[in-house]
């Protein structure tokens, strides 16, 4: 071959010089769990489905949620959201509004009539299902994707649970409800109202079901011992809510207390207030802090001229007048008397001390255990009966609608895998994607959008909803505030900052991998990763 | 001011290389699957090098801007010595190694030689290392920018000597601890000199576009070498590139120490024209000097065994002086 003088080789491509055998640790693409994922108790992913809703596909974005919560426009208004409490956006600026990007997905899906299809072939198989609370139609639901037939049976007129007797309408206009129960209901769920489970045993020996799944909530209220002159002035806040739902207009009077510091505490204020009492005043045993209700429901109250007396405990009632002892904390925030009394004057009193489920259909089903007022499960959602299931508000948990949703898709699982003879087996955690994890630098400063709230003068004589919707905009903003915690959300930065040029891109919706034959392990993609998506690993030798 | 356009509110705006979310007229060369690669695979640089990482950046900006007509003069320096052992080269266009000193002037000739053959389409990049361009190419350079020469002139700026051992260079900033600055004595590292500011000087020759940038904000630098190219006559850019063995800092750590010294004030990000800022970066969220030398090695003896208050409060003095002067603080950042 011909060369120029003092040539002797060919130019050749630094390419055959294999710079991955410098490296001694190497970097690997993970899904981390975001912290809001970890938090839903419905087990939902938000992370994935915020991820769609931020490109506008939208109905890609329902679909991700309804494959964890057939309930989304639901969910999106009633659920306390503790997904934004654990949202790491919270250490940049706010948390992401997820609540209310899931209430507008959930309404864009009723106003399109978008519907779940039901693939899986009928397996042939029939459970019953106690109760079409939250729970209930939740594992119904999920029963029927997976090819069950699921038969709901309900004591009450209509389905829904708490969720039509325990939130009001200001917070969750019916016509939200009634579509999203409908939509169910048109899947294949077989609801029938006005049927009683009065002994289950009874039920299970005259009709065979496969399985069972008890969903009766907590319905009873818990009643203080007060010594009354006229106990027609005492009612209690679910009934309360009940019978408004039903049609009857309960006579409160001018002046109305309410007693307890739940959310249904402030459910009943609130609703008191829009049926025309003048003066509603909260009497709670122990401090604003120590309230278990939400604050927002708290201020909410207060916005609405809701008034609150705190460290009181009602004594007696006598002619409309209350007897109130004052209370003190002792150092472990215990309310103690104090033995100082004041009177108040009262048209009314409504109870919102809690709630007990009514047990008493249970009382032949053998080795089912009951502790504590609640039913005792497994971590598979079975009862000491074979074959029976139960959730919600009669197992031991924290009593939301949203762990009753996720309790109805467990159970769903494993009544899924109990009908086939196998064991249902989760699949394993991702490690968390903390804070600490992402590289907050790369993301815009992007203050969170406010849902509009109704004027006050409407609130406290209405029940129109308080707080609007998003629209289109407002809901593709707030979602591309979404951090993409420990998911990668293809922004191209390990592409870019390698200065080996050791990743590939794969296009749109592939993500990368990386060429270790050239990456010499410097770790640049791991620190300039926004969202945490890549780690570190020790080279194997 | 002037600059790339900042996408708001798109979850990372225009802070990240790319983004899905991005319209694709938006989008960064470097976030393109097809770029260019101009420096590729298989070179020697160290781990988390800087320089590579920059070359590249320019490189594959000006050969987009250009439709790949670039031809390249290179200084001597890790840049050339990483990426050209005999007889393999990473680089992807035709590129030429002068010496040391020279690069500047062998630009011109191949300046001249393109417009001799008609080549005008074909645009010439000169580029080194610091000691290369603000010590001895100085000359060269400063010729060059005089005559008004139709070249783009890139100075990756490590801040000294690397490629024969971390030896002081005329951009090796105060206090910095070289192979030539020794940590010792009464007031180890590097003397607190003034230094040469060589894009202020390139300012004075009056030539069309005066740049500086970072291997911190990708999109700043793209957009300067694109405007570079998109002018004729002399052109400088002078782009900050943190250097983990010189420096003593985390591989891994390279842009972010790239970053802090923008965010601190010690390294001015900014434009002019025909003589004249007529942009600058400003801060985003200010960090006192201390973060971003703390990072360093070289800057060890200012905290141990003892802070050595007086120079560290020099350092961001210094800083300071920057910014007032360049008017660094954005809105909404606090002072
Ligand atoms: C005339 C001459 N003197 C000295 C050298 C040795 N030499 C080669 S590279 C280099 C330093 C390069 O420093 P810089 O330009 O800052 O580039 P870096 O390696 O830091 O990227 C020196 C001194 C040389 N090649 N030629
Ligand atoms: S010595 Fe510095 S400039 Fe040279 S290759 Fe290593 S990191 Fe890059
Ligand atoms: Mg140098």
């Amino acid at each position: 071959m011909n060369k120029p003088f003092a040539i002797t080789l060919d130019v050749g491509s630094s390419l055959a010089n294999k710079t991955g055998s410098w490296r001694t640790e190497r970097p690997v693409y993970v899904d981390r769990l975001p912290p809001c994922n970890h938090a839903c108790p419905a087990g939902e992913n938000i992370q994935q489905w915020l991820y769609h809703a931020e490109e506008g596909n939208y109905e890609a974005a329902w679909r991700e949620i309804m494959r964890n919560n057939p309930l989304p426009a639901v969910m999106g208004r009633a659920c306390y959201h503790p997904c934004e409490g654990a949202c790491n956006r919270a250490q940049l600026d706010r948390p992401v509004g997820i609540h209310a990007i899931e209430r507008f997905l959930g309404d864009e899906a009723i106003r399109c009539g978008w519907k779940m299809p039901v693939e899986a072939p009928s397996s042939g198989k029939n459970v019953l299902v106690v109760g079409a609370g939250p729970s209930g139609l939740s594992c119904g639901y999920h029963l029927t994707l997976m090819g069950h037939q699921a038969t709901i049976y309900e004591a009450g007129p209509m389905a829904g649970g708490m969720m039509r007797f325990g939130i009001p309408k200001y917070r969750l206009p019916r016509d939200i409800l009634d579509a999203e129960i409908r939509r169910i209901e048109e899947m294949g769920v077989a609801i029938r109202l006005d049927t009683k489970v009065a002994d289950l045993a009874e039920t299970m020996r005259t009709h065979p079901f496969d399985a069972v799944f008890l969903a009766v909530g907590a319905h009873l209220a818990k009643r203080a011992y007060l010594p009354a002159g006229d106990a027609s002035r005492i009612l209690d806040a679910i009934g309360l809510l009940h019978n408004l739902e039903t049609g009857e207009k309960p006579l409160l009077g001018r002046r109305v207390l309410v007693y307890g510091g739940g959310n249904t505490a402030m459910d009943a204020a609130r609703t008191a207030k829009r049926l025309g009492a003048e003066e509603t005043i909260v009497v709670y045993r122990r401090t604003r802090e120590r309230m278990p209700a939400h604050d927002f429901e708290v201020q909410e109250a207060m916005e609405e001229g809701i008034m609150f007396k705190w460290l009181s405990t009602i004594k007696a009632e006598s002619g409309g007048t209350f007897t109130v002892e004052k209370m003190r904390l002792d150092d472990k925030g215990k309310p103690q008397p104090t033995g100082a009394f004041e009177t108040m004057e009262a048209d009314s009193l409504i109870l919102a001390l809690g709630q007990d489920v009514d047990l008493s259909f249970l009382t032949r089903v053998e080795g089912l255990e009951i502790e504590d007022g609640v039913v005792k499960v497994g971590p598979d959602m079975m009862t000491g009966c074979r074959g029976v299931f139960a959730g919600g508000d009669m197992v031991p948990a924290e009593r939301t609608i949203t762990v009753a949703v996720g309790h109805g898709k467990k159970a769903a699982r494993n009544i899924d895998a109990y009908l086939r003879g196998a064991t249902y087996a989760p699949p394993p955690k991702h490690e968390l994607a903390a804070f600490d994890k992402l590289n907050p630098w790369y993301y815009a400063d992007a203050s969170p959008t406010v849902q509009p709230i109704l004027d006050r003068a409407r609130r406290e004589s209405t029940f129109e909803e308080v707080v609007s919707g998003l629209d289109e905009s407002n809901a593709l903003f707030e979602a591309r505030r979404c951090l993409s915690c420990g998911n990668c959300f293809e922004c191209d930065n390990c592409y870019g900052v390698c200065p080996d040029n050791a990743v590939i891109k794969l296009g749109r919706g592939n993500r990368f991998e990386f060429n270790y034959d050239y990456c010499k392990g410097c770790g640049l993609c791991v620190q300039e990763c926004p969202c945490g998506a890549i780690r570190m690993e020790p080279e194997q030798i | 001011m002037s600059g790339p356009a900042q996408v708001k509110f798109y979850q990372t705006g225009t802070f990240t290389i790319g983004n899905r979310l991005l319209d694709v007229s938006v989008r960064s060369v470097q976030a393109d699957e097809n770029r260019s690669n101009s420096l590729t695979s298989g070179h020697r640089a160290c781990q988390g090098c800087g320089e590579a990482l920059g070359a590249r950046y320019a490189l594959d900006t000006a050969m987009r801007a250009t439709g790949n007509r670039i031809v390249v003069a290179n200084a001597t320096g890790c840049l050339e010595v990483f990426s050209t052992p005999y007889p393999e080269s990473s680089w992807q266009m035709p590129w030429l190694h002068s010496l040391f000193g020279n690069a500047p002037a062998v630009a011109t000739g191949m300046a001249a030689a393109m417009k001799v053959k008609g080549r005008t389409d074909v645009r010439v990049i000169a580029q080194g290392g610091d000691g290369g361009t603000v010590d001895i190419g100085f000359g060269c350079l400063s010729g060059m920018f005089e005559r008004n020469d139709d070249v783009l002139y890139i100075c990756y700026d490590n801040e000294a000597y690397m490629n024969t051992g971390v030896q002081r260079s005329s951009a090796t900033p105060p206090a910095a601890r070289t192979a030539t600055t020794p940590a010792v004595g009464g007031e180890p590292g590097n003397v607190m000199h003034q230094g040469k500011n060589v894009p202020l000087i390139a300012m004075a020759h009056g030539i069309p576009y005066v740049a500086t940038a970072t291997v911190a904000d990708l999109r700043d630098l793209e957009y300067k070498v694109d405007r570079a190219m998109g002018i004729h006559g002399a052109r400088y850019l002078h782009v900050h590139v943190p250097c983990p063995l010189g420096w003593g800092s985390a591989p891994h750590d390279t842009v972010k120490v790239a970053r802090l010294a923008v965010e601190c004030g010690l390294f001015p990000v900014f434009e002019a024209v025909d003589g004249e800022v007529v942009g600058r970066r400003t801060i985003r969220r200010r960090v006192a000097t201390d973060e971003y030398l703390k990072l360093q090695s070289r800057f060890r003896h200012l905290f141990s065994p003892k802070r050595d208050e007086e120079r560290l409060a020099a350092i961001q003095a210094i800083a300071d002086r920057n910014i007032a002067r360049f008017g660094l603080l954005g809105e909404g950042v606090p002072a």
